[in-house]
């Protein structure tokens, strides 16, 4: 490990290829801070946007106009806004709509701070999206399949959880996965607001240490990495819910 | 497969660490151009700021705009920002930096600063009164928005362990702290002078109730290898001439700065010499 380190600390000092992050502590702690933040930031929006998709795509085929206007709306609104203009409506505007609470120190603190704005606002962009592609799934289960279970006496939810919902995710889960690592690239415009997500963590390294383009080297390959791990987890997951003889 | 992966990346890795060429004499190149381009600040009162108009204004526009006279060229500005300038002027999209430009150690390495330095400042938090900040380790703890690329971020980080909330901007960092987003905004203490001192109704209740530390002198940027030339050494004579001739004095009159006692003595020393 130590051979490692100084590998890099030469490099810096004999060739300028300053990847500060290995071997200046701050910088290293700073960079896996923002790759742990980056991570947990994307894994509850993941799990946040499917539920939201989910919940979303079951009310459109509500009886109520109401109901299914309000969807509309939501899908509406939060697909056809930039979500950085999201993120700062939510941080800079709402925010400072809300009531505040009282920190340990004593003083008054926003009810919601930054890396909580992050989560909201990324969860309903792409559980926005999420609605969309579950509703492109649900709609390609035949009106047959509907029917037979409705014939077998399933409830409305009932039918919906056992029987649509088991096809319609498979056939919508190369969207879905689309959407998800588009949501972990979409992780780092928390960077606007000061999360200390990947992107932050290298902007702080490099506007002291000026080593931008090692850091952004090291950023790319990080990012690839990680979308690497997403795709795989979502490549076993299809072969997993993979039904033989349904679908060819 | 694994070989063109493999050839792929190395030479994206290779164009990505090479260093571009650089270019001759800088000011004749600007005289073919036929105009100077400077980076400047545009959030940062009284220095660089867009006035109602959209216009960008401020001293140190007006020291810009002494450059381009002096060199018989137009005047060509481009906002820039802590992160952002050294790399600008390195890649040659910008000739020179004034842009409130802390002069640090590190910082010389990668680009030359003039001397004598045009300029210092140091180091404040600005804070709600009802924050009730005494001391600098009161921050310990605390959420503490701040502007990327400054160069005490680092140190008040180490030395006082705040919670630093680290924004693209000036504005932005502002803005949240208005807010309530975080308890003290960390910079300069010659922006909240003028900040606080500007009579504006939403800052009465804001004070910068730290004692100023870490002194820092602001240089103008330019690229390394011009410190020597021709046009480092023009840079060099207009900074000892702003200084003797009280220009900086007059300028931060005009501008509504409090007057700082550095420029004061550079004025004292050079009218000496």
């Amino acid at each position: 490990m130590d051979g490692f380190v100084d590998f890099f600390r030469w490099l810096a000092d004999a060739h300028k290829i300053d990847v500060s992050i290995v071997y200046d502590p701050l910088d290293r702690r700073r960079f896996l801070i923002g790759l742990a933040t980056t991570v947990q930031l994307s894994v509850i929006c993941i799990v946040l946007s499917i539920v939201i998709g989910l919940a979303g795509a079951w009310l459109q085929g509500s009886r109520s106009r109401a109901v299914r206007a309000t969807i509309q709306g939501f899908v509406q609104f939060f697909r056809n806004t930039p979500p950085l203009v999201q993120l700062a409506f939510f941080y800079f505007a709402v925010s400072a709509a809300l009531p505040t609470v009282t920190d340990r120190f004593g003083a008054q603190v926003p009810l919601v701070d930054n890396f909580g704005w992050a989560i909201i606002s990324f969860s309903l962009f792409a559980g926005a999206f999420n609605v969309e592609i579950f509703r492109s799934g649900i709609e390609a289960v035949p009106r047959t399949t509907v029917e037979a279970a409705e014939a077998l006496g399933y409830s409305g939810l009932q039918a919906y959880i056992h029987v649509i919902l088991p096809l319609a995710f498979r056939v919508c889960l190369p969207a879905l996965g689309n959407n998800l690592v588009n949501l972990l690239k979409t992780t780092t415009l928390a960077y606007a607001i000061g999360v200390p997500e990947l992107l932050y963590a290298a902007s702080q390294v490099w506007s002291e240490v000026l080593n931008v383009r090692e850091m952004m080297v090291v950023l790319l390959i990080t990012y690839v990495a990680l979308v690497a791990v997403l795709v795989d987890i979502l490549r076993r997951w299809e072969k997993m819910l993979h039904i033989p003889g349904y679908n060819r | 497969m694994k070989f063109t992966m493999r050839v792929v990346l190395g030479a994206l890795l290779g164009a990505a660490f090479a260093v571009g060429a650089q270019a001759q004499d800088t000011i004749s190149k600007i005289k073919q151009k036929g105009a100077i381009v400077v980076g400047v600040k545009n959030d940062y009162k009284p220095w660089g700021f867009l006035d109602p108009s959209g216009k960008i204004v401020g001293m140190e526009i007006e020291l810009a705009e002494d450059v381009a006279k002096k060199l018989g060229v137009a005047l060509e500005m481009i906002p820039v920002t802590a992160a952002n300038r050294m790399e600008f002027l390195n890649q040659g999209r910008i000739d020179l930096v004034i842009a409130t430009m802390g002069d640090t150690a590190e910082r010389r390495k990668v680009v030359g600063m003039v001397e004598p330095n045009y300029y210092a400042g140091a180091t404040n938090v600005l804070a709600p009164k009802s924050a009730n900040l005494k001391k600098w380790e009161d921050l310990k703890g605390r959420k503490v928005c701040a502007v990327q690329g400054a160069y005490y971020n680092r140190r008040v980080g180490q030395l006082y362990q705040p919670d630093l909330v680290v924004f693209p901007a000036v504005p932005d960092a502002m803005n949240a702290l208005l807010g309530g987003n975080c308890i003290a905004f960390l910079f300069d203490d010659t922006l909240f002078g003028s900040t606080l001192a500007s009579g504006d109704a939403k800052w009465a209740n804001y004070e910068m109730p730290l004692v100023s530390e870490d002194p820092q002198l602001w240089a103008m940027g330019i690229r390394l290898q011009d410190m020597d030339g021709p046009f480092g050494k023009l840079m060099k004579d207009m900074s000892v001439d702003w200084h003797k001739s009280g220009r900086l004095l007059a300028l931060e009159k005009k501008w509504g700065i409090k007057t700082s006692p550095y420029l004061e003595e550079q004025n004292k020393k050079h009218k000496g010499s």
